[in-house]
């Protein structure tokens, strides 16, 4: 639209023009209030990106107060680019997790590509160096051609981008469920190393600062992205194309290298990505920061394009771009930095007293607006919160029991789920070894990184059963940081903290801010009891098709450290004659389980319960086994029970084989999900010593004739399959999905 | 000895380079930007994987005229060893230091894994130290490592005993031949889609490609020998 056939402020007010960009009635009416006239065009679009839930998180906020956020390691809590905590050695971690759902929806290819380039963006913009990324992805059913189009598209956009940065993608869960036929769930994280001085904020402070702008040009993509990104999918949908940006990841590896560079000199105030809502959200956030403002000369802002108005610079959302902070004088040494990698840091404003941000272009005001209004003084709602009909009835059922006639069928069945199945096909397309230390490749319980120049290293995972949160999203929420707790202790690590990306349907029904609420009660209860603050998120809402939310899905990503690189242990069996342990006991728990979604086409009754208490003391044991280097292997029990888990333990381990004898109700002991529960592979000359440091039970041994064989109580052959057999129907279940024309 | 990783605009496995000869391997090693012209101090050059420019047009194509790439065929006129790993072998291709071409994988994926490799030929200044037929495992990670070359090319690139690792047992890309590296007819330039400087420290699986570097040392060590 050009700058003449722009509505005039009285033609927007008369004629409601905000609503369509998703203002309401009353928040124009603030804003009024708050301008003391009406605004102009660009004003309005300017307040309502920054009024967004995707940038002011207006709905969430009040829920989100409820998160732990603090600890002695806790460098740097939620507000940042990133978290970032202590590991020691004047080193840190910065870690976040972002959404890039409605994109991914719409274009899958760029939408999960820009949605790597925004976390990495986010994460070197704090001083660090990333070195990992990890996602966690949902999509429908592999059965449908559109939902394989989308899976194969964002798995190519999430290598295509990752692969040519040079970050490894190193962890990442992958589920598949009706749920998310038609609003898929893409989230991206980033994890950094930094060392505590380099740690970089975005905030402007200063009068007469300048302002520089660097990387990629403006152009006309991505505008109103992020209010795209705040209302629900339909049919009409497709027609946002133009609202999904287009990722140049040669652009970004110049950009994150010459960044890095820039925060090492003094004289960087600060920095932050131009992500969502672009040029408007970081110099309005940074101005807001530092309790000062911004004025800007939109004349001087690179643009790819001819006769683009204020409206579509300040909205545009194109990718790769930064806004620095620079200390008056010395703009020359960030630009001559920038120039060696071929870039323009170029100045566009400056750093004022007033607290607005003004913009100016051909010479006259094209808005000015209080960076508050824009930032922390953005409206706050408390949504209504109603328990939903469905879960009443869930909780009043019966405990649902499977009858399993064929055990070895049954196994072999749930190997082939599409989310219990191996996701080779998905990581192999990923480089997850660039830069050299990636010590635990993607398929075991976490991703090991080690950090060079210590003896340390990180144990990272993404995490989420959103069936359990959809059947009790209290519960669901505490095992969804319990089981990435899990996770990283098994690979040798001790917890650190939480990024979160909480993806939820419209906030708007109570219904679902209710599963919202629920869902972080649980989430904070878990992160106290098991010392995992919350650091860093993001929140997506209105993840909906057509009035049909997503199960509610908030997804952990946890972050832990390895004291000493002996520590690291992974799933796999190690060799014949290895005692295996079970911790904890079964009960008859299939609400949401894999079993009944398989054998029941979906999900219904109880989650299953979760003690914090008893978790937190399994994990301390387990822990302390690992570094008294008694435990040869150890593996969590989720999806699928013991039996899948087993038959886990044996997929990386050529020529063994397993035999162990189980009691009790063979259904629960082998398929259940009851919570809390790990196999653990010991050599025998530990046994003692593993006894007294963990309370397990020795079900069996590990054998070299490559067979899982399952004895029930009265020495009877429940289970007896080859490895290589069920190696096949698990490594194959996923490509021959998408090669069935079906 | 010195070595040079040179790094172009979207090099990524600089970093992975440099640390395999300064930690692993214990040799002088420095990064050289693409702008640079003389790389007389050094005596083996070392062009790593990633994506140069982009790759955009094509794999190398941009990169093959930088500025550094001149001093890069001087240096391999005089007869020093020149490694192009991933990136770094298509940029040999594209620059004409090494016969063929790449085209997309056969399965037109982007393909990260450990593979096995055999050495071809145990009688290069990069290979000294493997024996002949010695199977190896090295990652690969590439979208376009399907090597190809008309028929005349490759009848004396096997004459010459220029096809100096193959893949062993699968291979992963439909490269010709299971070609996974050659050298030029002096034996003195060698392209690789494999990634020795990924496979030298057990710790992260294999510690296989640690002979690469320690063969091109040896040579140097010897000729130095006989010249001193």
């Amino acid at each position: 639209m050009s700058l003449l056939l722009e509505p005039s402020a009285a033609m927007i007010k008369e004629q409601k023009l905000y609503r369509e960009m998703g203002l309401t009635d009353e928040e124009f009416a603030r804003i009024e209030a708050i301008l003391g006239r009406l605004p102009n065009y660009t004003e309005t679009g300017i307040f309502s990106v920054m009024w967004s839930e995707h940038c002011s998180y207006k709905n969430s906020k009040p829920v989100l107060k409820k998160f732990p956020t603090d600890g002695p390691h806790v460098l740097q809590g939620p507000g940042e680019g990133a978290g970032i905590v202590d590991i020691g050695d004047g080193l840190a971690v910065a870690f976040k997790i972002e959404s890039h759902n409605h994109p991914s929806a719409i274009e899958p290819y760029q939408g999960a590509a820009t949605g790597v380039g925004g976390i990495i963006r986010d994460v070197f913009s704090m001083g660090a160096r990333p070195i990992a990324l990890l996602n966690s992805l949902r999509f429908g059913e592999l059965t449908s051609p559109r939902v394989k189009y989308l899976f194969e598209q964002v798995v190519a956009g999430i290598a295509g981008y990752g692969n040519c940065v040079g970050i490894p993608t190193v962890g990442g869960e992958v589920q598949f469920d009706p749920a998310y036929e038609g609003n898929p769930l893409v989230n991206a994280m980033c994890v950094g190393i930094i060392r505590h001085e380099d740690i970089q904020r975005g905030i402007a402070t200063g009068v007469g600062n300048t302002v520089m702008y660097v990387g990629a040009k403006t152009g006309r993509d991505g505008i109103h992205g992020a209010t795209f990104a705040s209302e629900e999918l339909s049919e009409q949908s497709e027609a946002k194309r133009p609202a999904v940006q287009v990722g140049d990841p040669f652009m970004e590896k110049l950009l994150l290298e010459a960044c890095l560079e820039a925060v090492k000199s003094d004289a960087l105030v600060g920095i932050q990505d131009m992500g969502a809502a672009g040029l408007t959200s970081s110099s309005a956030e940074m101005a807001s920061k530092g309790g000062f403002g911004i004025e800007m000369n939109l004349d001087l802002v690179p643009q790819r394009e001819a006769g683009m108005t204020p409206y579509e610079m300040m909205l545009s959302e194109s990718q790769e771009r930064m806004l620095l902070v620079v200390k008056q004088g010395r703009e020359d040494e960030i630009a001559a930095i920038f120039a060696k990698y071929g870039l323009e840091a170029k100045a566009i404003g400056k750093v004022t007293d007033d607290k607005m941000l003004r913009l100016l272009f051909r010479g006259e005001v094209a808005a000015e607006i209080p960076v508050d209004a824009l930032a922390k003084d953005a409206p706050v709602y408390y949504k209504p919160s109603k328990e939903p009909a469905y879960y009443r009835e869930f909780q009043m059922m019966a405990p649902y029991i499977p009858v399993i006639e064929d055990y070895n069928a049954t196994l072999l069945g749930l190997l082939a789920q599409p989310t219990i199945a191996s996701k080779e096909w998905v990581y192999d397309q990923y480089d997850y070894m660039v830069r050299t230390n990636t010590v635990v490749a993607p398929g075991s319980d976490a991703a090991v990184v080690r950090i060079r120049g210590t003896n340390k290293a990180l144990a990272l995972t993404t995490d989420c059963n959103s069936r359990y949160l959809y059947l009790d999203p209290e519960v669901g929420g505490k095992i969804a940081v319990a089981e990435a707790a899990r996770n990283v202790v098994c690979s040798g690590a001790k917890p650190l903290a939480i990024t979160d990306c909480l993806n939820f349907g419209s906030p708007e029904k109570p219904e679902i801010f209710w599963q919202l609420e629920k869902a972080v009660d649980g989430m904070s209860e878990a992160c106290r009891a098991l010392g995992t603050p919350v650091v860093s998120g993001n929140v997506s809402l209105y993840n909906e098709t057509n009035g049909v939310a997503v199960y509610p899905t908030p997804v952990v990503g946890m972050v832990g450290l390895i004291e000493d690189l002996s520590h690291i242990t992974t799933q796999t069996f190690k060799q014949a004659g290895d005692l295996i342990y079970v911790i904890g006991e079964a009960k008859p728990e299939f609400g949401g389980s894999e079993l009944q979604k398989w054998l029941e086409g979906y999900i219904f009754g109880k989650a299953p319960e979760l003690d914090l208490a008893v978790e937190a003391r399994r994990q301390r044991q387990l822990m302390a086994a690992i570094r008294a280097g008694v435990v040869a292997s150890a593996h969590d029990v989720a999806e699928g029970g013991l039996a899948v888990a087993l038959a886990e333990c044996l997929m990386g381990a050529l020529g063994l084989g397993a035999k162990v004898t189980i009691g009790g109700d063979l259904v629960s002991e082998l398929f259940s999900e009851t919570q809390s529960r790990f196999v653990v592979s010991v050599k025998k000359e530990q046994k003692e010593a593993f006894e007294q440091l963990v309370e397990a039970k020795q079900i069996g041994e590990v054998t070299g004739d490559g067979i899982l064989t399952v004895n029930g109580g009265q020495g009877e052959t429940i289970i007896r399959l080859s490895v290589d057999e069920m190696r096949n129907v698990w490594k194959g279940a996923i490509p021959c999905l998408l090669k069935s024309k079906d | 000895m010195k070595f040079a990783v040179i790094v172009f605009p979207g090099s990524n496995c600089d970093v992975d380079m440099y640390h395999a000869i300064a930690d692993e391997l214990g040799e002088e090693v420095e990064y050289v930007w693409h702008d640079e012209d003389d790389l007389d101090r050094f005596d083996a050059i070392l062009l790593p994987g990633g994506f140069s420019y982009g790759d955009y047009l094509r794999s190398g194509a941009i990169a093959r005229f930088s500025k550094v790439m001149a001093a890069v065929k001087k240096a391999a006129e005089a007869g020093k060893p020149v490694l192009g790993v991933c990136n770094g072998f298509q940029i040999l291709l594209e620059a004409g230091l090494l016969p063929g071409a790449m085209r997309r994988n056969q399965g037109l994926k982007f393909i990260c894994r450990p593979v096995q490799l055999a050495v071809e030929n145990n009688e290069t200044m990069f290979t000294s130290a493997y024996e002949k037929g010695e199977v190896i495992t090295i990652p690969i990670a590439h979208g376009e490592g399907n090597y190809y070359c008309d028929e005349q090319t490759l009848e004396r690139l096997v004459e010459n005993k220029q096809i100096v690792f193959r893949y062993h047992g699968e291979n992963p890309n439909g490269s010709l031949m299971d070609i996974a590296g050659i050298v030029n007819e002096r034996g003195n330039v060698l392209g690789m889609m494999p990634h020795p400087e990924r496979a030298v420290d057990a710790l992260l699986g294999s510690a296989d490609g640690l002979k690469l570097f320690r063969s091109i040392v040896n040579y140097w060590r010897e000729t130095h020998v006989v010249t001193a």
